[in-house]
């Protein structure tokens, strides 16, 4: 499998993560290499096997649907880049 | 008083022959003075730890102390601590002060445990070497030319360089037993959901598991004691009694049946290795164990597997940071997608973003089957070859890694070879099982390591193989020259 420099562009949109230009090359080089060492998997018939999510087969445990935390909204923006009136703030996304 | 063991110290404290006040300032003052060569530590938190140590030695005075009270260790920066920057080695988090604890945090808290610091690590546990840390490499204290493994790099480092008598760790596919081998400390990866993930700083929910990093086998039993435990926060955790973790320790291993997987003995292992490892079950034949060869016909497809379900877990976990909420924002946005492409492009190294990637590639449209299905598939089958195994023996055992610790900068252009260091170790991650690192001899200078693997919930039974053959052997009390 070898990616080329639209690939990785393309899932570094994905991933929303910014690239520099001059990384580019080595980021597609390794990922490449990453893709041709998972590649090995494709070797094995895997046509009657379940796949494995969870070690012990466990399910999703439920609770009941009641209110158990407080309310710490000072807490939790007093670490946040931008707050305003207890918003968290972005760039204007609606013209 | 750096060579004693948690056991030790714990005694020590109890008859009255120090304070845990001036354990802890002691451990502080060799911080200071010691962790420049080793870098083990990223944050010290000096008032916090004596403040803790003179609750406890309250407690000792009035007679409520429990078993870990005033006993002084350090947290890998992973565990979210209150008040304290949990950094996960990441520009990212380099400003994030955590606004609650790790459930391992209040457990240690609630125990009187006295945190000596934050320990270094690879980004986000992406990592075998540490050297992926926003903080520069954690050093070996055996040769600080070489990496200390990764990712709970500073833990071992401290451990070893005996800047804590013991440390906590997390491991999501070797990343406690790798550094605990190649700093000849002892490591112990529990069972997936034996120990609370909450507020541990998620990698790859579905192998993350938190566990102990100490100079003996005694000592991860009473670190596990704290650690272990039904949390109603992690919806993986396991709802199951916990035992005491060191009632097991001295039984005595007349008929334990050991496996040694033929797969583990093949290839790329470093030959010395292999010897120390044969050497090392020998011991156990002395204890009256027997031995027999097993095969684990699917070990060398942990690899590939894993690289597709821990970058597939990564990335998901991975999108809360997006510089809206909390850590890293870049300077000046021009609109959203700038603001998420460039604090995630700015705020992660580059280590984390090639797994980013695998793991957005892998779940993208389309390819779904051929990786991450196909990878579930294939650690169902590894996980029915360690069943089939652990149904005819008690313990599989067999090296932790297949070199001792490589020098700094060695593998770092060559991500694919880096993997490769945790073949014996990432197999367990997918099966979910327990697994221990003890020290067993030295290679040029460097530690090897044993590794003990067991059955579901079996660290009592690994506990207790570890602790025997540590007080048959003297490997684990040998300190790198100088400290």
């Amino acid at each position: 499998m070898s990616l080329d420099r639209s690939d990785v562009d393309k899932i570094a949109h994905l991933a929303r993560l910014q690239i520099e230009e001059q990384d580019a090359p080595e980021y597609a080089q390794n990922l490449s290499n990453i893709l041709d060492l998972v590649d090995q998997m494709q070797a094995v018939d895997t046509s009657d096997v379940l796949p494995m999510a969870h070690p012990l087969d466990a399910v999703q445990r439920l609770r009941s649907d009641e209110v158990t935390e407080a309310n710490k909204r000072d807490a939790l923006q007093a670490i946040a880049p931008q707050v305003e009136k207890g918003l968290f703030q972005v760039p204007k996304v609606i013209e | 008083m750096f060579d004693k063991t948690l056991a030790e110290l714990a005694q020590g404290l109890k008859s009255g022959d120090f304070s845990s006040v001036e354990l802890t300032q002691a451990y502080l003052n060799r911080i200071k003075a010691e962790d420049e060569k080793y870098n083990s530590y990223i944050t010290v938190t000096e008032e916090q730890a004596l403040a803790q140590a003179k609750a406890a030695d309250e407690a000792i005075a009035a007679g409520t102390a429990g078993a870990f009270t005033g006993l002084p260790f350090a947290h890998k920066d992973i565990f979210c601590t209150q008040g304290v920057r949990t950094s996960c080695a990441s520009k990212m988090l380099d400003n994030f002060i955590s606004p609650y604890n790790a459930t391992v945090v209040e457990k240690f808290n609630a125990a009187g445990g006295v945190m000596l610091g934050k320990t270094n690590m690879d980004e986000f546990a992406m990592g075998s070497s540490n050297e992926s840390s926003f903080y520069g490499a954690a050093k070996n204290p055996w040769n600080t030319e070489c990496v200390p493994g990764g990712s709970s790099g500073g833990s071992a480092a401290a451990v070893a360089a005996q800047l804590a008598p013991a440390a906590t760790g997390t491991d999501t596919g070797g990343s406690i037993r790798q550094p605990a081998a190649l700093c000849g400390i002892t490591g112990l990866k529990p069972t997936y959901g034996r120990v609370s993930r909450f507020g541990m700083i998620a990698f790859a929910s579905s192998l993350d598991q938190g566990g102990p990093m100490t100079k003996t086998a005694e000592d991860a039993a009473m670190m596990l004691n704290v650690m272990a435990g039904f949390d109603k926060h992690d919806s993986t955790s396991v709802d199951r009694a916990v035992p005491d973790y060191t009632a097991d320790l001295n039984k005595p291993l007349d008929g334990l049946k050991i496996g040694l997987p033929k797969e583990f003995f093949m290839d790329d292992l470093d030959s010395e290795i292999a010897e120390r490892t044969q050497a090392a079950i020998k011991e156990f034949e002395k204890l009256g164990a027997t031995v027999k060869e097993v095969s684990l016909p699917n070990t060398a497809l942990s690899i590939p597997a894993y690289y597709i379900i821990a970058p597939a877990e990564a990335s998901s976990n991975l999108s809360r940071f997006d510089g809206v909420r909390y850590g890293y924002r870049c300077e000046n946005p021009v609109d959203l997608e700038d603001l998420y492409k460039r604090s995630r492009g700015e705020g992660f190294g580059a280590e984390v973003k090639r797994r980013i990637m695998i793991g957005a590639y892998a779940l993208s449209e389309g390819f779904y089957d051929a990786y991450y299905n196909k990878a579930q598939q294939i650690r169902r089958l590894i996980r029915d070859d360690f069943a089939k195994v652990l149904s005819e023996v008690d313990v599989i055992m067999g090296p932790t890694t297949p070199h001792p610790a490589f020098k700094i900068g060695e593998k770092t252009s060559d991500p694919v070879a880096m993997y490769m260091e945790d073949i014996f170790t990432i197999s367990l991650n997918l099966a979910g099982l327990p697994g221990m690192s003890v020290p067993c001899g030295t290679v040029n200078g460097l530690p090897t390591g044993l590794q003990i693997i067991g059955d579901y919930f079996a660290e009592q039974k690994l506990l207790n193989v570890a602790h025997q053959f540590q007080l048959a052997t003297d490997w684990h009390t040998q300190s790198p020259q100088g400290i």
